[in-house]
């Protein structure tokens, strides 16, 4: 086997970067240029958004059930259990909804765009439909990107929403907490801010790991085995990316919102 | 040569290549390719392995683009055309690709008509112009299937179903024949002779198959027989079949079959034997 240079590897990772980003860029500036691919659109719309519906409402509400579990063994030393509902609330909804959800989709429709991609990217498909007068990226790219987003969004929202729901079964059932005292102090502790950055995020996460994934799809070479590792690369690289960005986006919320 | 003179000169020709020049990393592939590909004209393309004839396809179409030298297409140049303006003259062509590339999620019939249903044809006017086609191919009872119910005989007509239902002016075949048996091999030469006799569609054929390419040059179409023919020893039929030889990048045939078998270079004479 041949050892690349260091040079080539550089030239190859700057080139990887640059391609990324002129896909990433397309899959925005597109979505308002004609053809525009509805079904497509509401097709993708439904195997992200439904397709991904079980795996976020299990992980939301098993993130709040443990949350709450175990903030509540510190939060009883010093004598405010009565504070769970609020921990909660301003973990799930600030940082632990967006970036869980984020990460599932991922894990789900990631790999799963990169390998439907990929697949038609090896058997030629990608050519023949570019062959047959059709903008893959605008017939396959869009649809997920924008979809990813908008579904992303509603999903977050509904695994905070079970988030609190799981955090309200464990203080009540286990920890022996008032449920109206649990709701109450959490609506109470969370802010604008704290739901602004809650919505912020999935806007964001949503693009990475569509984009990621259709990027990884649409650079698959060598065969069945090449659609593995795109598989693979897109699941890990949005995942990192998705927890990467969360920082600077968190940092520069925090900056703006509070 | 002005800009005005190319257009005038490739507005006559189907395909011309100029000076044509493409490499992958370090690897010179296409070292000063010209060539031209008239009107109504079927030109086949051999090689060995790895002498760049699908790439020839995929620079006609577009798909890729070359280092140096241009490329015309139905007068005009490929290589200086942004993506977008790109799709418009693609609809204009039809390209067979080895493997069909058939979409594998849609029917036979969706993957045929699929230009017709991307322009928003009515279903109606989309199913007939199907029916049509698939009956030319000889594929009619495959309309509901899926491409993964199909032969590879079978996956290579409807690849072609797909690329002729626009009547295009030109048509790029990359290995048509290749993994085929004998006589499903015979039955594709057969529908691409009925394609170039019957609506004269100007034709690049890439193959590895020679006796495909004599076949084709040697045979014509009949209408009444619906069925190939070899054509009669003095006969004034014209098969309008030229043929071209890639060596380690560069053209070192372009001409007749009679040209060809009279060849004396020593290379063509032992790729022909």
């Amino acid at each position: 086997m041949e050892i690349a240079s260091p040079t080539e590897i550089a030239k190859g990772m700057v080139l990887a970067v640059q391609e990324y980003s002129v896909l990433a860029a397309r899959s925005l500036s597109d979505a308002f240029r004609r053809p525009r691919y509805f079904a497509d659109w509401m097709q993708q719309a439904d195997t992200i958004g439904v397709g991904s519906l079980p795996i976020v409402v299990l992980t939301g509400y098993f993130t709040g059930a443990v949350l709450a579990l175990q903030t509540s063994a510190t939060l009883s030393r010093f004598g405010s259990l009565s504070l769970t509902g609020q921990v909660v609330a301003l973990s799930m909804v600030r940082e632990l909804g967006p970036v869980l959800t984020g990460l599932m989709v991922a894990g789900r429709n990631s790999s799963g765009m990169a390998s439907e991609l990929g697949s038609m990217k090896v058997t030629e498909q990608i050519d023949a439909m570019r062959a047959l007068g059709t903008d893959p990226i605008k017939k396959l790219v869009v649809p997920r990107v924008l979809a990813t987003i908008v579904m992303l969004f509603f999903l977050t929202i509904i695994s905070d929403l079970l988030g609190l729901t799981g955090g309200s079964f464990v203080s009540s059932l286990l920890l022996h907490l008032d449920t109206t005292q649990y709701w109450s102090t959490a609506w109470q502790a969370l802010h604008f801010e704290d739901v602004m950055m809650g919505l912020i995020k999935p806007l964001f996460f949503g693009f990475i790991l569509s984009s990621v994934g259709c990027y990884y799809g649409l650079s698959t070479r060598g065969g069945t085995q090449g659609v593995g590792r795109s598989t693979t690369q897109a699941v890990v690289a949005s995942s990192v990316l998705i927890l990467v960005v969360d920082f600077f986006i968190t940092r520069v919320l925090m900056f703006f919102l509070e | 040569m002005s800009d005005e003179d190319n257009l005038e000169v490739t507005r006559h020709r189907a395909i011309v290549f100029d000076d044509v020049h493409l490499a992958f990393d370090r690897n010179q592939v296409l070292r000063g390719v010209s060539f031209e590909l008239l009107r109504g004209e079927t030109k086949a393309i051999f090689g060995v392995a790895g002498t760049g004839k699908t790439l020839l396809l995929k620079l006609a179409l577009g798909l890729i683009k070359p280092d140096a030298g241009h490329v015309w297409v139905l007068g005009y140049d490929v290589t200086a055309m942004k993506e977008e303006e790109l799709f418009e003259l693609r609809r204009k062509l039809g390209m067979v690709f080895q493997e069909s590339a058939l979409f594998d999620s849609l029917t036979v019939k969706e993957n045929v008509a699929y230009r017709f249903i991307e322009e928003g044809i009515p279903e109606e006017e989309v199913h007939q112009k199907v029916l049509e086609v698939l009956r030319f191919v000889e594929m009619e009872e495959t309309v509901d299937m899926f491409p993964a119910e199909l032969s590879g005989g079978m996956r290579r007509r409807v690849a072609i179903a797909r690329a002729i239902i626009t009547e295009p002016e030109v048509l790029l075949y990359d290995s048509p024949t290749a993994g085929l048996d004998p006589i499903t091999s015979t039955t594709i030469v057969e529908l691409m002779v009925k394609q170039r006799d019957v609506f004269h569609t100007s034709a690049l054929v890439v193959s590895h198959r020679l006796q495909d390419a004599f076949t084709m040059a040697t045979h014509h179409f009949d209408r009444e027989q619906n069925h190939m023919e070899p054509i009669p020893p003095g006969s004034a039929i014209e098969t309008n079949t030229s043929f071209l030889i890639l060596r380690e990048g560069k053209v070192i045939f372009d001409g007749r079959a009679p040209e060809l078998t009279g060849a004396r270079d020593e290379y063509i004479r032992e790729y022909i034997s």
